[in-house]
Formats: C-alpha cells, sequence, structure tokens
C-alpha cells in the first residue's frame, strides 16, 4: 500500500526544479550564496522532519550532526585533499553511524527528556574542537577547499533533490508507516509488530545523516572554514524552527521552512529601523513566535486546511441544495 | 475523573513531604555519603576545601536557576528555554538601574526583581498562553524564538560588549583556616538561601501557595474548587522569573562582568541539576545544582583532562547519564501511565 504522488505534487516539483535550475544564471554570485544557503537549510530541515515529524522524536541538537558532516568535509579535505563530494558521502556515512549512537540512549528518552539531552549535545558539540584544537583547528577553525558559488549552488541543491526523492521514498513505504505509528502511539505500534529500537534509532540515523551532508555543505558555503562559532546553538535552533514553520510530517512544506531561515535574516538586515545584527534577532524572534500562533501547524498545516476548505466549497457547489452542507 | 479524585489529596501531601525532605529513602545514603565525601575532603586539603566553597556558590546559583525551570515544568509541563535568557535580560535592567541612573546596589536588587516578576507573568500572558494547549513542540519552539528575541533587544539596546556593574559584596576575602573564601560567594550562598526560603514559605505557608501547587498539580480539580489556574500559572511564571533575576544577578556579580551569553552555561548547568534532582522536584532541583557545580569545580581541579572548555560537556555527559541510570533523578517520582 504504497502512496503514489498526486499529479498537483509532481508538477509543482518539476516546476521548482525548473526554476532553481534556471535561477543562478539570472542572479549574482551573492545571491547564488544566498540560496545555496537555503539549499542547506532544506537538507537539514528535511531531516529533522523525518525524526521529529514523522518518527515523533524530538532533537534541539541537529547542529551538533551537522557540525560532525561539516568536520568530516574540512579534516578530509584539509589534511587529505579528498575529493569535496567524496567527503559529503563520508559525512552522510558518519553521521549515520553517529546519528545510530545517539539514539541509543535516545529510546529511553522521550518529550521534554530528549529535547534536553538534545539541545545539550548542540551546546557541547562545539567545545569540543577548541579542546583538541592541534588537530581540529581550536578556535581559529580549519579550512577546506573552497570552491565557486555556481559550483557549490548546483551540489547542494542537486543534493537537496536527491535528498528529497530518498525522503520521499523511505517514507511512503513500510519504514514511514513506521515511523508514523510509532509517533502516534508506541504501544500500539509495538502490538501490531513494530519493532521500536530498530525504527527509532534508523529514524535518528537517516537524520542525522542528512544533516551531516548539510553540514558539509554549510562549511564550504562559509568560505569552506569549520569553526566552532559556526556551529553554535543558534545554528540548532535555526532548523528546529525552520521544521516548526514548515509544518512538521509533510515534506511539502520544508521549502518554506528552508526560505524562512535562510533568507529571512537577509531581508531583514535591509530593514531601515532594525538592520543591524541584533536588529535581525529582534525581527527574526518576533517572526518565530508570531508564525507558531498564527499558524500551530506550519505551512504544512496551512496547505491540509486550505485543501479542506477547497473540497468543501467544490462539493458544496455540486450539491445544489445549500441547506446540506 | 471520580477515581482520579479520591487519588489527590495524597498527592498533594506527598508532595508536602517531598518539598519537607524525603525520609528513608536511598536518595538519603547518597546524599550522606557525599556529605561525609566533601567534609572529610575539606578536612584533609585546603584546596578542596577552596573547590568546595567555590562550588557551593556556583551551584547556588545553577539551583535557582534550576528551581525556577522546575516551578515552571511543574504548572505547565514545559521547559522553559528562555529561563536563561530571561534571568540575563533582567539583569540587564539592574545594570541598567545601577551605572546609568546611580541607583544604589540594593534598591536596584529590589527593583530589579519587581520588574522581573511583572516580565515573566507578561511573557506567561502574551506568549505562552496562546500555544499553551497545541502542543509540547510549539510551546518549546515559542521559548526558543524567545530566547532569540531577549538575545536581540538585549543586543540592541545594551550592545554585546563586555558591562561592569558594582559588586554587591565587595572584593573581600576571609582566610579561615588558610583556606580563602570570597565575601561574594558567602553573599550569593546566603542570597540564594534567603529567596528560595522565602518562596517555600509562600509555597507551603499562604493560601495562595496552596492554590498555586494545586494549580499546577490537578489544574481541572483546581479549577473546580475556584482556584483561578490561569492566574495561577501566570504568578508561577513571574516567581520563576524572580528567581532567574536572583540567579543572574548572583552569577554576574561572581563573574564581575556581563554580556548578552552570560547565561547559556548557567542554563545548561541548570538543566542538568533540574534533571539530577528529578525535574518535579523543588527540592531536587537544588540539590542537583549545588551537587554538580561541587562536582565540576573538583574534577577541574583534580582531573586534568577537565580543562575550562570540556566543562559544558561534561554537564552533558552528567545529564545524560542520569537521564540513563535513573530518568526520574533523585528526587523524582516515577510517574505510573495508563495505556
Amino acid at each position: 500500500m504504497t502512496t503514489r504522488p498526486s499529479l498537483a505534487a509532481v508538477v509543482s516539483c518539476l516546476v521548482a526544479a525548473a526554476i532553481l535550475a534556471v535561477l543562478p544564471f539570472l542572479i549574482s554570485g551573492y545571491h547564488q550564496g544566498l540560496l545555496t544557503q537555503v539549499a542547506v537549510f532544506f537538507i537539514a530541515i528535511l531531516g529533522l522532519d523525518v525524526l521529529t515529524g514523522y518518527s515523533g522524536q524530538i532533537s534541539i541538537g541537529h547542529g551538533a550532526f551537522m557540525a560532525v558532516g561539516g568536520y568530516t568535509t574540512a579534516v578530509m579535505s584539509y589534511y587529505h585533499h579528498t575529493n569535496l563530494i567524496v567527503t559529503m558521502l563520508m559525512a552522510f556515512g558518519i553521521c549515520l553511524a553517529f546519528g545510530f549512537v545517539v539514539g541509543l540512549p535516545a529510546l529511553r528518552l522521550s518529550g521534554v527528556y530528549l529535547a534536553l539531552a538534545t539541545f545539550a549535545l548542540a551546546v557541547s558539540m562545539p567545545q569540543i574542537p577548541l579542546k583538541f584544537s592541534r588537530f581540529l583547528g581550536g578556535s581559529n577553525g580549519l579550512q577546506a577547499q573552497t570552491v565557486s558559488h555556481l559550483w557549490l549552488y548546483g551540489v547542494a541543491w542537486a543534493a537537496a533533490a536527491i535528498l528529497f526523492v530518498g525522503a520521499w521514498l523511505i517514507l511512503r513505504g513500510r519504514t514511514g508507516r513506521a515511523f508514523r505509528a510509532i509517533r502516534d502511539s508506541e504501544v500500539a505500534a509495538t502490538s501490531s509488530g513494530v519493532e521500536l529500537p530498530i525504527y527509532k534509532t534508523l529514524a535518528f540515523g537517516i537524520s542525522a545523516a542528512y544533516a551531516g551532508v548539510a553540514g558539509s555543505l554549510f562549511v564550504l558555503a562559509t568560505n569552506g572554514y569549520a569553526s566552532p562559532n559556526e556551529f553554535t546553538v543558534a545554528l540548532s535552533l535555526q532548523i528546529l524552527i525552520g521544521a516548526a514553520v514548515a509544518g512538521l510530517g509533510s515534506l511539502w512544506g520544508v521549502l518554506v521552512g528552508a526560505v524562512f531561515v535562510g533568507l529571512l535574516p537577509e531581508v531583514s538586515s535591509s530593514v531601515p529601523v532594525v538592520g543591524s545584527t541584533h536588529g535581525q534577532d529582534v525581527v527574526f524572534g518576533l517572526f518565530v513566535i508570531v508564525v507558531i500562533l498564527l499558524l500551530p501547524t506550519g505551512f504544512a498545516g496551512l496547505l491540509a486546511r486550505l485543501r479542506v476548505r477547497l473540497t468543501r466549497q467544490s462539493m458544496a457547489s455540486i450539491n445544489s441544495d445549500p441547506g446540506t452542507s | 475523573m471520580s477515581a482520579v479524585q479520591t487519588r489527590e489529596h495524597p498527592a498533594l501531601r506527598r508532595d508536602r513531604l517531598a518539598a519537607l525532605g524525603p525520609l528513608g529513602k536511598p536518595v538519603n545514603l547518597i546524599l550522606v555519603g557525599a556529605a561525609v565525601f566533601l567534609l572529610i575532603g575539606c578536612l584533609s586539603s585546603q584546596i578542596f576545601a577552596q573547590q568546595t566553597v567555590v562550588g557551593l556558590a556556583q551551584g547556588a546559583v545553577y539551583g535557582s536557576l534550576a528551581l525556577a525551570l522546575v516551578l515552571i515544568y511543574r504548572a505547565t509541563e514545559v521547559v522553559n528555554f528562555a529561563q536563561g535568557e530571561m534571568a540575563m535580560f533582567t539583569t540587564y535592567v539592574a545594570y541598567q538601574l545601577t551605572t546609568s541612573w546611580h541607583v544604589t546596589y540594593w534598591l536596584a536588587f529590589a527593583l530589579t526583581l519587581l520588574i522581573a516578576f511583572v516580565f515573566g507573568m507578561g511573557v506567561q500572558l502574551v506568549f505562552i498562553r496562546p500555544v499553551q494547549h497545541t502542543s509540547v513542540i510549539a510551546v518549546v519552539i515559542v521559548t526558543v524564538g524567545l530566547f532569540i528575541l531577549i538575545d536581540g533587544v538585549v543586543g540592541w539596546v545594551w550592545g554585546a560588549d563586555i558591562k561592569f556593574m558594582p559588586a554587591p559584596f565587595g572584593n573581600t576575602v576571609y582566610h579561615v583556616g588558610g583556606v580563602a573564601i570570597a565575601r561574594q560567594d558567602i553573599g550569593t550562598i546566603l542570597v540564594t538561601i534567603a529567596s528560595v526560603g522565602l518562596l517555600w514559605l509562600l509555597f507551603q505557608r499562604t493560601k495562595l501557595g496552596l492554590g498555586m501547587r494545586a494549580a499546577a498539580l490537578r489544574p481541572a480539580s483546581a479549577r473546580l474548587v475556584g482556584v483561578r489556574v490561569d492566574r495561577m500559572l501566570a504568578l508561577g511564571w513571574g516567581l520563576a522569573a524572580v528567581l532567574g533575576a536572583v540567579a543572574g544577578l548572583m552569577a554576574e556579580a561572581s563573574e564581575y562582568s556581563l554580556q548578552p551569553s552570560f547565561m547559556q552555561p548557567i542554563l545548561l548547568y541548570a538543566f542538568a541539576a533540574a534533571v539530577l534532582g528529578g525535574l518535579e522536584s523543588p527540592v531536587g532541583a537544588l540539590v542537583g545544582g549545588v551537587m554538580i557545580g561541587i562536582f565540576l569545580n573538583l574534577l577541574g581541579q583534580y582531573v586534568s583532562f577537565v580543562t575550562s572548555e570540556i566543562r559544558l560537556p561534561f554537564a552533558f555527559l552528567v545529564l545524560i547519564v542520569v537521564l540513563l541510570i535513573k530518568p526520574t533523578g533523585l528526587f523524582g517520582k516515577k510517574k505510573v501511565r495508563k495505556v
């Protein structure tokens, strides 16, 4: 019983892909960089959505997985001059393993406790390069190979497309059903034969692997520097916010969430009164709260509500008798 | 529902007993063991005693912030990720009062606590109440948004550079038997004891406190007997903000400097403390804070691997280990959940 994509979904995906493919040739390198940032958030939010939206495990620590992925790329590129694409695959693999490891203790935690533990992970992770500064470059960071804006744009969005399709394929079948069953009720899932430990750690692994690739691209997007200041807890918070704005448990809102966290700081910095670094935070924080107050289920929830309303209206227009609706 | 109601009075009673101090539990063995260990250590080594006193003062700060988190968690089952930033904001208010408007320190202290109370209530009314009944994730995200918002506002108004405030207890250092004890550390401990004591009196000896506890434990039944639950929840947020303000002011006083990020590590220690004590237990939060403060200081003194960079990850380790071995913490009670 695998779901098939609707025609509208396929068409909108193709249109989005076409726009993204043409766009870099129309805009400046700076704007390409911005959109690359959006792609990075897209991948990370996609990963978090698999974990939180589908398997119901909250994580405020995805910046930590991004850090692992980013440092994988930086270390391999700096010490061994490995091909950058290969380092991304390595980041995927290493973070997959790391995610499984983090997922094991997470089996015993849920809700608030899991949020706290992953938050602590996010706060602690940037301290690791400071401690092992000889190998990981300390607060100065580690320099990976630099790449052109266009190359990075292409690679980032290609990776985003592949990972999006990958997530869709995983979630539409047996695994996705197991995830959703766990999210809705662990007891019911277990009694229907879903093996909790396997699927819960699997969700963590997949999610972390996605974040790892995002981290790898993130490092390349910041001029190839992997430094602890880039992977602060704020990054984890941004990903979480992006996922909430997108709407958990739906892949269609992810692009909106990524645009929200990727572009809003830039847009708000051009607003005259609050155009400072701190003004950005003020606008961003306010927007986050307002969006959650107005749309508790995020953009995807809004879409779903619109769809319901549209179908109702068309049903009402079919039914000639207005009294029955 | 009626079956649940018969169990309510014992729950309140047990809660009161837990606040008075648990009697005859394995927790006591651990605590007595730790106390004996600390006593022997302090008597045999001056450096050990020194680190213990410093750790005690730091732990008092962690404990107050942890207590603020616990107050809110008990009332609304929400972990307030903005608690540290709220405390940071109120500390900046105190900075404004003392340095720019030349109010004396203790008057500014009192005014700050008042402002913190109103601020905490306002946050609950404006930001938390509308999402309270949606989902855990929505509330968490609102507090995360608050975190960023407060950070931005403080940076905007006061700038991100390091600020200095007058020291409330001066820089005197006493020498007791070869152990140097800063007057500031004693002051921190005393202020914490005083504020927690007052809070305890409020919760245990007044009708208002009873109402707040009832609203936190059984909101539906409390409403039925005429407790204004919403008002009580807002009060709880206000009191938590006051405790946070005390923690922030004392943390500032022992660090001698103020910058927008100064409460972030303390928030993490407070999380670890609250989890160690059991997220639902006020006593546990305080004991957990003190234990974590002392533990991290002694670790930094005697284990050369634990440098200042690795202090935070160690707090994280404490948190994880506690969660894995005893998820309910030292003082927490196991919740029985019906499927």
